[in-house]
């Protein structure tokens, strides 16, 4: 058999090696906020462990460097990724002294380093296996069940996130609930008022230049600033408007935060209704009104449903785009993530940075996955309807 | 030719730099969403020099994102570079999930607090609808044209810069476009994190409850996208009409 390279495998080989042997793999601190010390592999880790991660990584940057076949190279990455994510945790329970609650470890460049050259291989591998929608969900319920079971047995406790995560559980799972009630309930609102108005601008072609052109402006106020010009009427109305403020609206927090991406949502919402609806071929149109449908029934039974992909993908660019806009949210009392994100910031605590971004990442992730998975499940549906 | 919508622009312009330049000629209008002794107007600096250095970073930024993402994609649209074109798409889809303030914070631990952070995400943010642009550009450029250019014996160098960057300029150019107006609104949030741009004004307001304060700041940031975002189209127009036939 001839051996032949994959130059993008090469690469990942080398960021491997780096990652490997040049960067340290995690970061020892004695408390929270001392400036860290870098540990590599091999002092990071027990020796048995330490040796199963290098051969790990070893393996994996041999299998990308050669022509190797694509599910050879996507078990390996995710072999690997799983050996570090143990890993990892155990050198949490290694360098810590025990009966030490203060010491602090976190993963260091090497760590990240290594995880993206393998991401970079599992996506490379993934996207050339080209899987169906299903089984890229099945897959994301693979990995992030992985996540929770090493989160679930503690795994990770000794680190350095988990310790800032145990220390405010509670808030977490608030603020987490009101990230999502943010994101999914003002995508909710954006849909429901959205479509309708989307259908209406594309009867009336009046209509639709002067609020698109309107939708458009709103876009391109920064995020923080509309927020903030929203708290002054929503306070005015908390005050004025008898049992306002007992539904929940007032001039700061989640009120404004939730009109503010209502907003935002509108626009893609509205303009793929209205692109979805004229891209509806004119035969359909003309076979639906032949038959004698009502413009109701061509509308639900016709129109609709051919347009229904564009309009998911409308739905997906609001849905992503909410999850990480909710993060602003905290800057008003609104909650969600952001709240970590800011408070770190403000500490310079880059765990409780993490805290809150990395649970925005894998939402925002997780919704653009199953949404694409979604929006091509949908798509055939219309070449079914075009055909028949 | 002045035609309305262009007389709209020409007045905002005017209105915007008005604004820049004597701030107090708007305080009246302002005036009322503040309380009794707040000022209406920023009073923590130079709403202009603000404004420079928004579009500073904002151009800094951008420039750097353009020259890379269009090398990435000249490289990965070679035959020598096919190998990464699939994986580099995919790269495109999953950075576009990373929400801009994620990029922001995760770059100050690196970076420390100030510009560099701001600079590095906004360059970070930038490089997707640019890449993304340029490669649709480049992989959709009309088989037959390619075959021609072929055909009259031009070297790989020559397609390139004779007709496959000139063909896919517009496209690229519309990345570019979407890019700047991103960042223009991200921008604000590097304020967060102690950059000098226009978020500043806004942060103060939210702060210190001046609605005033958080409406000027957010408007010259919308004027801004506006104007920047229409004066490029027009750009886009008049450089598609030049090259086309």
């Amino acid at each position: 058999m001839q051996l032949r390279v994959d130059k993008l495998g090469v690469i990942i080989a080398a960021l491997a090696a780096y990652g490997a042997f040049l960067a340290p793999f995690a970061t020892f601190r004695a408390n929270r906020i001392v400036a860290g010390e870098a540990r590599s592999i091999s002092e990071a880790l027990p020796p048995v462990w330490a040796t199963v991660i290098l051969l790990f990584v070893i393996a994996a940057a041999i299998v990308a460097a050669l022509k190797t076949p694509s599910p050879l190279r996507l078990a390996i990455a995710f072999s690997t990724i799983a050996a570090l994510a143990l890993g990892i945790g155990a050198a949490a329970g290694h360098l810590t002294p025990p009966e030490n609650s203060y010491a602090r470890v976190s993963p260091a460049s090497g760590f990240w380093v290594l995880l993206f050259a393998l991401g970079l291989l599992a996506a490379d591998a993934l996207t050339r296996l080209r899987p169906s929608p299903l089984v890229r969900v099945l897959f994301l319920c693979g990995v992030l069940g992985f996540v929770a079971a090493l989160l679930m047995s503690g795994t990770w406790d000794g680190l350095s996130l988990l310790k800032e995560y145990a220390s405010r559980a509670e808030t977490f799972w608030a603020e987490a609930g009101k990230h999502v009630m943010l994101a999914l309930g003002s995508l909710a609102a954006a849909t429901i008022i959205g479509i309708p108005v989307g259908v209406l601008c594309h009867r009336v072609p009046r209509l639709r230049d002067g609020l698109l052109g309107v939708l458009n402006a709103i876009q391109t106020i920064p995020s923080i600033a509309l927020f903030g010009i929203l708290i002054a009427p929503l306070g005015w109305l908390a005050i004025h408007v008898p049992g306002a403020a007992a539904i929940g609206i007032r001039g700061i927090g989640a009120a404004p935060a939730f009109v503010a991406l209502f907003l935002y949502s509108l626009l893609p919402v509205v303009a793929n209704t209205v692109v979805g609806l004229a891209g509806v071929p004119r035969e359909a149109n003309d076979a639906a009104r032949g038959i004698g449908m009502t413009d109701f029934q061509r509308l639900a039974g016709i129109e609709f449903p051919l347009a229904f992909p564009v309009i998911l993908t409308g739905i997906r660019i609001v849905l992503v785009q909410n999850i990480g806009l909710a993060t602003i949210a905290a800057l008003i009392g609104g909650g969600g993530f952001g709240v970590f994100v800011f408070q770190g910031v403000g500490q310079t605590a880059m765990d409780l940075v993490l805290l809150g971004a990395v649970p925005t990442v894998v939402l925002a992730f997780t919704a653009a996955i199953v949404l694409d998975a979604l929006i091509e499940m949908a798509t055939p549906n219309r070449n079914q309807v075009q055909s028949a | 030719m002045l035609r309305l919508p262009n007389l709209f622009r020409l007045l905002a312009l005017a209105a915007l730099v008005a604004f820049l330049v004597q701030p107090q000629w708007f305080e009246p209008l302002l005036r009322p969403l503040v309380q009794e002794n707040a000022p209406a107007i920023y009073n923590q600096g130079s709403l202009l020099q603000l404004t420079l250095l928004h579009l500073r970073t904002v151009a800094i930024a951008t420039a750097g994102a353009t020259v890379v993402a269009l090398a990435l994609a000249i490289l990965v649209t070679r035959t020598s570079g096919a190998e990464f074109l699939p994986l580099s798409r995919s790269l495109v889809n999953i950075g576009q999930t990373f929400p801009p303030v994620a990029v922001l914070a995760l770059a100050v631990p690196i970076f420390g607090f100030g510009e560099k952070p701001t600079l590095i995400a906004l360059f970070l943010y930038g490089l997707l609808p640019i890449f993304e642009n340029a490669l649709t550009g480049l992989t959709t450029l009309p088989q037959s044209t390619m075959e021609a250019a072929r055909g009259t014996g031009m070297t790989g160098r020559q397609r390139l810069l004779k007709i496959e960057l000139p063909l896919a300029m517009p496209v690229i150019l519309a990345g570019i476009r979407l890019s700047v107006v991103i960042s223009l609104a991200t921008a604000t949030i590097g304020s967060t994190v102690a950059a000098r741009t226009l978020g500043e004004v806004i942060i103060a307001g939210l702060q210190s409850n001046n609605l005033a304060f958080v409406v000027q700041g957010g408007l010259i940031v919308a004027v801004l996208a506006v104007l920047i975002h229409d004066a490029l189209q027009a750009a886009e127009r008049s450089l598609g009409s030049r090259m086309g036939r």
